[in-house]
């Protein structure tokens, strides 16, 4: 998603709050994680048969659909906060801006930890982590598209909604949520595709020779891939696109047929169209609901939201309780913090030079592995995507393909990747780059197609006629035209980098641990081997020089960007 | 003033259905320096009025308006209706926006139950009493149109019909027909009129703002002008003229043309009031910078050559009408070409100096030079040069203009004024201004003192 140019760029005393505030609750998860001491192996019991197949997939399925759900929620009473409440806005902004760019995955092996200490010898420790885990890696864009929404709703709309005296709820159904829905329908298909990259690589985490399995399609893809069974691997990646391509047909295209409703644009111009969605609007059963179970249901709500939420307000009984309450809570919070705090410094003092040396060699090798995958990513993408971006007739032939290609999560063919890789020498390096890169290339080249396709053709007609040729042309009009989106793809893909280096730089393949140096191993190993004072200076290293390479280096590039070469 | 009332002043005051007394709005700046946008504004709006709030744009009229209806909190002073003070939005209070400000996801018939649905109608209720405005307003048939599907104008019959279904007692209308085209624009007016006339709504009062003065003149029976930075009112005038009202007619058209002179004319009351506000002490401690007007140079030499072909003098009120300019188009223009001592403007008549004589039969370079030397008489230009000059580089960043100038103006205007002045400078060859690196800086040739004009003149041809 695209940085925000309002904020400035370079760190705040904001960011060092909320980064502290951060690290005093990881060190309570690790806190919790060291309770965890020995944990009992969990084993999904993986079949290779095919007929599983299905319920592997709906497993994994159920798993992305809870995690989305807690999402949605958590992303409409965010944004509704951050927007509407200036003191939560200070403080829930500058998190939600380092919560986005904190590589996920790197909290994976201690989030699971944890969980399996709360629910000792059961599966459900498992299964919250892994849907906490994509939770974790579906929301923030979700929150961030929703809250730029709520912010940029027209004056005039939200005055003629104060003016006609619609209530908070009110307001909320007519005016603020269908503002925030068509950005909320794309950002849901983009946190979709990220939770299937998270969903195949946490639920088939393994730790040394401890292996914690669900029953789902990633760990269907790795017990394939570590006995090397080819045709239930291929079986398996058919299974999931064939998710993918179902849930894109049957949910995603007419949702957001239905959702171009809520464009704000006064202009009847080219709509999505959905058979499906056309069927399901003709169809009788669905009028039957909406007028006798949906229109009953929104009237009633209306009248107990509207009257019961303006009144409580106002109540100085219940003002008093809720000011008591947010008393204790501030109390609370500020001694948790203390306390953490102190327990994160307790952690950290135990580090020696030696390891801070380690962490810093670790995080710079890792920072390699990235750029040499996002060079590769953008040697190929740009030529590619300005290629299809300028010839009509091949975009319409290629996109689909490419959008295909793209909806596979990079860390479902990682299994298959590592065992073709394993035995060469340095294997394991090659695949890890070879992961981000899969992971990453997408972004760039959708991003490169989209902007080359926006050069204006007058622009091409003047290039021809006074004669430019070759790099000329590239160094003129077609690098600076595409120079904004390219950035914007750049910034996306450098998240997915960090994130997919986490799981590319320690595998466990047959019964035997493969690891190559970088932050990611780092992490996995320490809290496998339960040195957590490292795994809290490794996770904190990388966390923060994420954010610093964010917001010294991208943000800056991207106002420019939007500036200097926006076409508009 | 305390003054005991006469028994008539008790009458009205208790028949008035808004009362502003003594209004004035401050917007808040981050740096804490605040911007008075409107000062004092004491109103009363009787029931049977359809008044109509005029002035130049930027002048706070949106805010009385707001403010009317409880949208937005004055800073000081009070608001009564019906003499309850007002706090937040005001239920017998619609408004109607220039922009429509329809909800795209709702249907024709959807928007227009939207304010009753607010106050609890039960669904059946709604839905007729909609139907009902829906045909008032010659939209029936179009009741499950969403509004993307509709024309401006009947867009803007939805907006009316929306406002109306709650019965308001007081329509508030903010440049209503601003956003249509002639005609349909036209034939909207006539057709509100006729309602509101026939009393077939129940509206008592009607406050439009707008920035016509014919318009003002065609619907209102009381005209009230705004002067602008900060709004004060400026006139009162009562319009009697007899409905339905012929733009034709020489009454109609002398009214415009006295409309005309107050709005072109409040400028000169307002150096005495920036006098004025010098010495008060919530501003007395830094003088006031005076904007300037942000007129495009290219329109001030064709409005300038237009003028100079006819004789020198022309009627504001005609040219506007000629060149389909409302006057909030016109009046920077003829702002900048009184700043630049270009022309002059008085009773509603522009008449080209001497100098502007010069201007206009000059080719572009004598052009550029008058305006230079009209700029280094601008209080905001000798700040800038005298800020290039005295540093080694000659170069200073944008941000330290701009930081200056949001001591005196919002942050809007601070950098609309800003570029207003890049652009002036550009031309006038008085400043270099690079958009990448945002600086502002004299190049060679202007580091120089200044050069005379003769002097540059002989070197051009």
């Amino acid at each position: 998603m695209a940085p925000q140019s309002e904020r400035p760029a370079g760190l705040g005393w904001s960011d060092a709050l909320v980064g502290s505030v951060l690290l005093a609750v990881f060190s309570i998860i690790i806190a919790w994680a060291t309770r965890a001491h020995p944990y009992p192996t969990e084993s999904g019991g993986i079949s290779l048969a095919w007929w599983r197949l299905p319920i592997y997939a709906l497993l994994s399925w159920l798993r992305m659909a809870a995690a989305y759900a807690i999402a949605l929620l958590f992303a409409l009473s965010y944004a509704y906060a951050a927007a509407y409440n200036p003191k939560a806005r200070r403080i829930l902004i500058p998190l939600l801006d380092i919560l986005q760019s904190v590589p996920i995955l790197s909290f994976l092996p201690v989030v699971l930890l944890a969980f399996i200490a709360l629910f000792p010898g059961s599966r459900i420790g498992v299964n919250l982590a892994a849907i906490i885990l994509i939770f974790t890696g579906q929301v923030w864009n979700m929150v961030f598209a929703v809250y730029q929404s709520f912010t940029t709703i027209p004056r005039d709309l939200r005055e003629s909604a104060l003016s006609l005296t619609l209530s908070p709820w009110q307001r909320f159904r007519m005016l603020e949520l269908p503002y925030a829905m068509v950005p909320l329908v794309w950002n849901s298909m983009m946190s979709w595709a990220g939770g299937w990259f998270f969903l195949m690589a946490a639920e088939m985490f393994s730790l040394g020779s401890r292996q914690f399995q669900l029953q789902g399609l990633g760990s269907y893809l790795q017990t394939a891939a570590n006995r090397g069974n080819w045709l239930a691997e291929g079986a398996g990646l058919a299974t999931l696109m064939a998710v993918i391509v179902l849930m894109d047909q049957l949910i995603w295209r007419p949702l957001l047929a239905w959702a171009d409703k809520f464009k704000m644009e006064l202009v009847e111009g080219d709509r999505p169209r959905s058979a499906i969605l056309i069927l399901l609007r003709r169809s009788v059963l669905i009028e039957w609901f909406q007028a006798q179970i949906w229109t009953p249901l929104a009237e009633r709500g209306d009248r107990l939201f509207s009257r019961t939420l303006p009144t409580m307000r106002g109540d100085p009984v219940i003002n008093g309780a809720w000011s008591l309450l947010r008393i204790l809570i501030s109390a609370g919070a500020i001694i948790a913090l203390v306390t953490s705090l102190q327990g994160a410094l307790h952690l950290i003092m135990q580090v020696g030079w030696h390891q801070i040396g380690l962490v810093v060699l670790a995080t710079l090798a890792t920072l390699t592995r990235v750029l040499v995958a996002l060079t590769i990513s953008v040697l190929w993408t740009v030529p590619v995507g300005v290629f299809i971006g300028l010839n009509r007739e091949w975009a319409a032939k290629l996109t689909p393909l490419t959008q295909i290609a793209a909806s596979i999560p990079a860390t479902a063919l990682f299994p298959g990747l590592v065992a073709l890789l394993i035995h060469l020498k340095g294997g394991l390096e090659t695949a890890s780059i070879l992961l981000m890169v899969l992971g990453t290339q997408w972004y760039i080249l959708f991003n490169v197609i989209a902007g080359a396709s926006a050069i204006p053709e007058d622009l091409r007609e003047v290039t021809r006629m006074i004669g430019l040729r070759g790099v000329k042309v590239w160094t003129t009009l077609i690098l600076p035209a595409i120079y904004p989106s390219l950035i914007t793809g750049l910034i996306t893909a450098a998240g997915g980098a960090w994130n997919a280096s986490i799981v590319a730089e320690y595998v466990s393949f047959q019964n035997h641990v493969y690891t190559t140096f970088g932050v990611g191993s780092l992490i996995a190993q320490t809290s496998q081997q339960s040195r957590f004072p490292v795994l809290l200076l490794a996770t904190g290293t990388l966390s923060l020089t994420v954010v610093v390479i964010n917001r010294t280096i991208w943000r800056p590039l991207y106002d420019k960007a939007s500036q200097r070469y926006s076409l508009t | 003033m305390a003054q005991i009332p006469a028994p008539a002043q008790v009458k009205t005051k208790q028949a008035a259905l808004v009362r502003m007394l003594g209004v004035s709005k401050m917007y808040v700046q981050p740096d804490n320096y605040d911007i008075l946008i409107l000062d004092d504004i004491t109103l009363d709006i009787h029931p049977g009025e359809f008044i109509a709030l005029l002035g130049p744009s930027g002048s706070g009229k949106s805010t009385v308006l707001r403010i009317v209806t409880g949208l937005s909190k004055p800073s000081f002073g009070t608001v009564l209706y019906r003499g309850r003070p007002v706090n937040g939005p005001n239920p017998h209070a619609a408004m109607v926006f220039q922009s429509f400000a329809l909800y795209p996801w709702l249907t024709v018939q959807q928007n227009v139950e939207l304010g009753l649905a607010a106050k609890g109608a039960a669904p059946a209720v709604r839905r007729e009493k909609a139907v009902k405005l829906i045909d008032l307003i010659g939209l029936n048939g179009y009741e499950d149109a969403f509004p993307k599907e509709l024309s401006g104008g009947m867009r803007q019959r939805v907006g009316f019909a929306r406002a109306l279904a709650v019965d308001p007692e007081l329509l508030c209308m903010d440049e209503p027909f601003s956003a249509l085209d002639f005609l349909t624009a036209e034939n909207l007016r006539s057709e509100l009129l006729d309602l509101w006339l026939e009393s077939r709504i129940p509206t008592q009062a009607v406050l439009m703002v707008t920035h016509g003065i014919e318009e003002a003149v065609y619907m209102a029976d009381r005209i009230i002008v705004l002067s602008k930075n900060p709004a004060r009112l400026v006139a009162d005038l009562a319009n009697h003229l007899p409905y339905p009202r012929n733009r034709k007619s020489s009454e109609f058209i002398h009214m415009v043309d006295q409309v005309y002179k107050i709005v072109t004319g409040w400028d000169e009351d307002e150096d005495e009031a920036v006098q004025l506000t010098e010495d008060a002490p919530a501003r007395g401690d830094r003088p006031r910078l005076r904007p300037i007007p942000y007129g495009h140079l290219s329109m001030l030499s064709g409005l300038l050559e237009l003028v100079v072909d006819r004789g020198g003098t022309d009627d504001l009120y005609r040219l506007g009408a000629e060149l389909f300019l409302e006057v909030d188009d016109l009046l920077p223009v003829t702002e900048t070409a009184e700043l630049f001592n270009l022309a002059e403007v008085s009773e509603g008549d522009l008449t080209v100096t001497a100098l502007g004589r010069q201007f206009v039969e000059g080719d572009v370079n004598d052009r550029k030079a008058i305006i230079r030397e009209q700029l280094r008489e601008i209080p905001l230009f000798r700040l800038i040069d005298r800020v290039l000059r005295s540093k080694a580089s000659h170069a200073m960043a944008k941000e330290f203009f701009n930081d200056i100038l949001e001591e005196h103006f919002s942050v809007e205007e601070a950098e609309r004024q800003l570029m207003t002045a890049i652009n002036w400078g550009r031309f006038a060859d008085l400043f270099h201004y690079d958009t990448d690196t945002e600086l502002l800086y004299l190049a060679d040739d202007q580091t120089g003192e200044m050069v005379p004009v003769a002097l540059n003149d002989a070197q051009e041809s």
